[in-house]
């Protein structure tokens, strides 16, 4: 059902919007919201829009894309590029349309007076001037008093100023102190299933039919969609494997139409991407290189290399001691690591104890140890069986940081 | 419904023209740059407000008051509309001098003192003397304030916006100056403090308070949900002066129909219970006087409707929506522990012990590796759904960092309930505690 004042235009040209639409499929509810609420150019706008939504929701994009298209004179801001408020002051000073750019503005009263009078010079009194300001989460960081006065800069400016504010995070969690202007919210909700697919549908490549491709991205949300809702994680996932995917077809082993063949020759492909691809094991160009070169299945996946470190030899045995120590209570200490004690404890105290533990330490984390017998002990036996001679650098009472086997005699 | 909109369109003449004129007007009030129609329930403070600033400017008398009242009572509102009153005589309005201050600007008194120069004009007499320290432009100023008597000096009206945060100033410097020239009588100053903390005389120091006079006026939201539907009204419905009579007419009677309609009223009154200041009632108002157009000519009861529900949303709710099935399953487990442990903080190892628990023994689902679901864990950090206890500190492995759940388990059960496609397992499982 189409929504009822879609037609109008607001004093647009009802081509760009018409544009917009095409290009931004899905979210055309949002995109009318927008037009609502800015109204025409010359129309008072809400002071402040907080938009929030998910990663990828198409926040920026459809916000940037509507002031853009339409010509609407606006700044938009990376507020993660602006760590410092000065950098956040000049880069919207100077990005204002005809304005010169070497504008210098270290407070915030400087930073409204200027900013009126930059509007007055760039005849801009009749129009209202957007300030888009994206990751507005690290607002929160910088001094307290930027994010009111973003807020209520079209009270303090006394011009018609609008603040749009992109973030994930909820609104809730930017209050603070004695409160302030609220802004408007604007909720983008994710895409449902069928939504991702009709997106991802968009960039199939030319020269293959359409329902081949559609096949493929339904492949790729199986896969992955219980995982991830990412939609520029998937399109990546799509784009990286879709060769792999039309391989059978290169090689004319199996049709256009074979979707049962198609799937056997991509399903572990897929479920291997899912644990090296998707988690950044191995880089984009490293996996596209492994598929061209045609070992996928005895593809290594890489992790092997990130947690192996060589190390010398008593390190080794310093690092198993140290894993040992933090990880067990130092009561058990005697009955693991001394060879002949009589002291064992009895069964009925045993049950005891593990009632009132809560879980064991591989879940709770590693403990602290003192610099006590533990790793000594370990070392000591290790050290006996692996090495013969090295009773005399080694004394059974071992400190944390011992001292490298090297500087005592041989 | 179509031939009811047919009738309503009829009744309003809704050339194209008017439709943008009505609508730029109440957008300019949306936005609060034209002063609101009528003030309501204001009116002795009001009149004492009216009087202590007509005594500075007429008899120079010098004056400090605080407005304190909560966001959005209408305190500058009050104050915009006395002033706008005193100006209509002429004799004040040319001798009056006003320093807006705005705790938000002037966020140290360098910067207000620079301030004050530049709105009193004093900058070319500062200009030529090159105040090197702040402490002479302060005694340039102090003394061109001090050689003024109460009877042949123009007074002066500082107006301090978010007066609270004038208060953390290092020494209350500016404060001080201000409260000890009006209490001696120099120069006429009145010195007008607008906030909305009510312990701000706490905040001032023991020198800065003996000279602060202890006049306070309060401005709360008392008035009931009568004013309140009458304000709505007021916003809504155009001045006589403003349009053409043609136009006027029958877009205020559509107004007092629709705000007598038992639909809009109970949206109102809903509204009022949450909240009773004029803004929350602006967002109310916000979205439907913005859909007006040539299409959609007049404000029906729907739109209020549609409106309040976008305000009420529960944003964290809206977000668990957008989750992935993985994600929720973590979600579900992070609960099950607050629930067995009493709220005590967990790790990701647990979460992942009590995910497994559930993967490997009550659902058909696939069971994710560690790295998999440490990376979903992460998306929930960056959402801010959970928080570490201890701040960022890295010394601990991100696996054992201890971390607190940040959302209610109502908020859960909603969400799970409006989650597309959910499992039947996962909302069994979130449902009992015990696997």
């Amino acid at each position: 059902m189409p929504v009822e004042c879609e037609g109008y235009s607001w004093g647009h040209d009802p081509a760009d919007l018409e544009n917009l639409r095409k290009r931004t499929p899905c979210r055309s509810s949002q995109i009318e919201t927008l037009l609502q609420l800015f109204g025409e150019a010359a129309h008072y706008t809400p002071p402040a829009l907080f938009v929030y939504g998910h990663t990828a929701t198409g926040k920026s994009c459809i916000v940037n894309g509507i002031l853009t298209s339409l010509k609407l004179p606006h700044v938009s801001v990376n507020c993660v590029e602006c760590y410092n408020s000065r950098f956040l002051y000049e880069h919207i000073l100077n990005n204002l349309p005809s304005s010169d750019t070497n504008t210098r503005c270290d407070n915030m009263n400087d930073f409204v007076r200027l900013l009126q009078q930059g509007v007055r010079e760039s005849q801009l009194q009749d129009q209202t001037v957007y300030i888009v300001l994206d990751k507005a989460e690290r607002l929160r960081d910088m001094e307290a008093n930027i994010l009111p006065s973003f807020l209520r800069l079209q009270e303090l400016t006394n011009t018609n100023v609008c603040t749009i504010m992109l973030s994930e995070i909820v609104w809730e969690k930017f209050r603070f102190g004695t409160g302030f202007s609220e802004p408007y919210l604007l909720h983008f909700p994710d895409y449902s299933k069928n939504e991702l697919l009709e997106i991802m549908s968009l960039d199939a490549p030319a020269g293959y039919p359409a329902a081949l491709y559609g096949n493929y991205i339904n492949l790729i949300m199986s896969v992955f969609h219980l995982v991830c809702r990412d939609l520029k994680e998937l399109r990546h996932l799509a784009s990286l494997n879709f060769n792999k995917y039309i391989e059978p077809i290169e090689k004319e082993e199996a049709t256009v139409n074979d979707f049962r063949k198609l799937w056997k020759n991509i399903e572990p492909h897929l479920k291997k991407a899912l644990q090296t691809i998707y988690l950044r094991e191995i880089s984009s160009s490293q996996w596209e290189k492994l598929q061209q070169e045609q070992d996928s299945a005895s593809l290594n996946p890489i992790p092997a290399s990130r947690s192996h470190v060589e190390l010398p030899y008593y390190s080794k045995y310093l690092l198993m001691a140290a894993y040992l120590a933090s990880y067990n209570p130092v009561k058990s200490d005697r009955r693991f690591f001394v060879k002949h004690t009589a002291k064992t404890p009895t069964k009925p105290q045993t049950a005891k104890a593990r009632k009132h533990e809560r879980a064991s330490n591989h879940l709770l984390g590693p403990k602290p140890f003192p610099p006590g017998p533990t790793p000594g002990y370990i070392l000591l036996h290790c050290g006996r069986q692996g090495c013969p001679n090295c009773n005399h650098i080694l004394p059974d009472y071992l400190p944390c940081q011992p001292s490298p086997p090297w500087a005592s005699s041989r | 419904m179509g031939k009811k909109k047919a009738k309503v369109t009829a009744k309003t003449p809704s050339s194209e023209t008017s439709i943008k004129m009505i609508q730029s007007i109440l957008r300019k009030r949306l936005a609060q740059m034209s002063s609101p129609p009528e003030i309501q329930g204001y009116t002795k403070e009001r009149q004492q407000l009216f009087d202590l600033l007509k005594r500075t400017t007429v008899s120079g008398e010098s004056n400090s008051v605080l407005l304190i009242g909560p966001r959005g009572s209408g305190k500058t509102m009050l104050l915009k509309s006395v002033l706008s009153e005193l100006r209509e005589d002429e004799n004040i309005n040319q001798n009056l001098l006003q320093v807006h201050l705005n705790g938000l600007l002037q966020t140290d008194d360098r910067i207000a003192l620079k301030e004050i120069t530049r709105q009193l004009q004093l900058e070319n007499t500062v200009g030529d003397r090159v105040f090197g320290s702040f402490s002479e432009t302060l005694q340039f100023l102090l003394d061109a304030l001090k050689k003024g008597s109460s009877q042949s000096s123009k007074p002066i009206l500082f107006v301090l916006d978010e007066f609270d945060l004038f208060a953390h100033h290092r020494n209350q410097t500016l404060l001080y100056n201000l409260f000890d020239v009006s209490q001696s009588a120099q120069t006429p100053i009145c010195v007008v403090g607008v906030t909305c903390r009510l312990d701000v005389i706490e905040l001032l120091e023991k020198r800065v308070k003996s000279r602060f006079s202890h006049r306070q006026i309060h401005l709360f939201n008392t008035h009931g949900f009568f004013d309140y539907s009458q304000v709505c009204m007021s916003y809504l419905s155009l001045t006589p002066g403003e349009l053409d009579e043609t136009v006027t007419e029958p877009w205020n009677t559509h107004i007092q129909e629709l705000v007598s309609e038992p639909s809009v009223r109970d949206v109102l009154q809903r509204q009022f219970n949450l909240n009773k200041d004029v803004r929350g009632l602006i967002a109310l108002l916000t979205h439907p006087i913005c859909k007006l157009s040539p299409t959609h000519p007049v404000l029906e009861a729907g739109d209020f409707l549609d409106s309040f529900k976008k305000l009420t949303t529960d944003t964290k709710s809206a977000m668990l929506h957008g989750v992935s099935i993985l994600e929720l399953c973590l979600i579900i487990s992070m609960k099950h522990l607050m629930d067995i442990y009493d709220g005590e903080p967990f790790n990701f190892e647990m979460v992942y012990s009590e995910y497994l628990k559930f993967a490997q023994r009550k659902s058909s689902m696939q069971v994710y590796e560690k790295p998999v679901v440490l990376k979903a864990f992460e998306h929930l950090i960056t959402l801010e759904f959970i928080r570490a206890l201890d701040g960022s500190g890295s010394r601990v492995q991100k696996e054992y960092k201890l971390m607190s759940l940040l959302i209610h388990p109502s908020q859960i059960v909603d969400a799970l309930q409006k989650y597309p496609n959910c499992p039947t397992e996962v909302k069994q499982w979130a449902g009992n505690s015990v696997v």
